[in-house]
């Protein structure tokens, strides 16, 4: 960076920048508006997996891997994880569509709503996959 | 009459893109995805659980019949969209540099169109037994 000098040819004074994220106290909100984004991330390349999967089911050949992956322990993390991302990301979205109404903005509402988006992330997540190896069963 | 408070020209105001250049286009269908997403993740998930566990000839014979694929079709298309504008926020938000920056817009958009094109082309496949 070009040295910057006041009108009166002193050095500038040494002021802070404008503070960013290590500074802050971490709060459930912040991490949770964070973690929208990560799992906005997450789902997006996860479309290759839908993409893979849909294919793979259109033709004769090319299924039996697809199965193969998802019955697999690290086919059946991703998916864990996928899951659990998307449940996340829907629930924020709800919680992102309620705010735009200007409801549950409050102090005590944001941090039930955060709160909430979170627990009933995980135990949605939970309870499919419950469903899903009861349909299937464990992991082969 | 009093000097006029911005310096904005009449037609600029009117328009009201701002410093973007596109408005609440964005924004809006950010949201408007968003809420379609929401009962066709729900859909889909169903559908999911449905074939779960079940041979190639089932899954296609369920996926590619009209009320699944119709749904599917517009799941796809929906996120489609959502995905795009919404990985186009964080580049913006986190790339400085301006080559990268445009570079990966770019590749964003490709990205989309090759996976979310090849999702769509695979149920339209199953459901018309191209």
């Amino acid at each position: 960076m070009a040295e910057t000098r006041s009108l009166e040819g002193r050095p500038p004074a040494e002021r802070p920048l404008s503070p960013h994220l290590q500074i802050y106290r971490p709060m459930l909100t912040m991490m949770m508006s964070i973690v929208h984004r990560i799992t906005g991330i997450g789902l997006y390349f996860g479309t290759l997996l839908l993409a893979w999967w849909i294919n793979s089911a259109a033709g004769p050949n090319g299924y039996g891997k697809f199965q193969a992956f998802a019955g697999s322990w690290i086919g059946r993390l991703i998916l864990f994880g996928y899951t659990w991302a998307l449940i996340h990301h829907m629930l924020g979205g709800i919680r992102h569509l309620i705010w735009d109404t200007g409801h549950g903005l409050g102090p005590n509402e944001r941090e039930w709503l955060a709160a909430a988006n979170l627990v009933g992330s995980i135990a949605i997540t939970v309870l499919l996959w419950i469903i899903g190896l009861l349909t299937v069963g464990g992991p082969q | 009459m009093t000097a006029p408070r911005h310096i904005r020209t009449p037609l600029g105001r009117v328009r009201g893109f701002g410093a973007a250049k596109s408005g609440t286009g964005h924004f809006w269908m950010q949201r408007l995805t968003a809420i379609a997403n929401v009962p066709l993740t729900i859909a889909v998930i169903v559908i999911m659980i449905m074939l779960l566990g079940r041979n190639q000839p089932a899954v296609a014979q369920i996926l590619g019949s009209p009320p699944v694929a119709i749904i599917m079709l517009l799941f796809i298309a929906s996120i489609m969209t959502h995905m795009r504008i919404g990985m186009q926020v964080i580049i913006e938000d986190y790339v400085q540099d301006e080559f990268a920056k445009v570079g990966l817009l770019i590749a964003n958009n490709f990205f989309v169109a090759i996976v979310g094109l090849t999702s769509l082309y695979g149920i339209l496949k199953l459901s018309f037994g191209l």
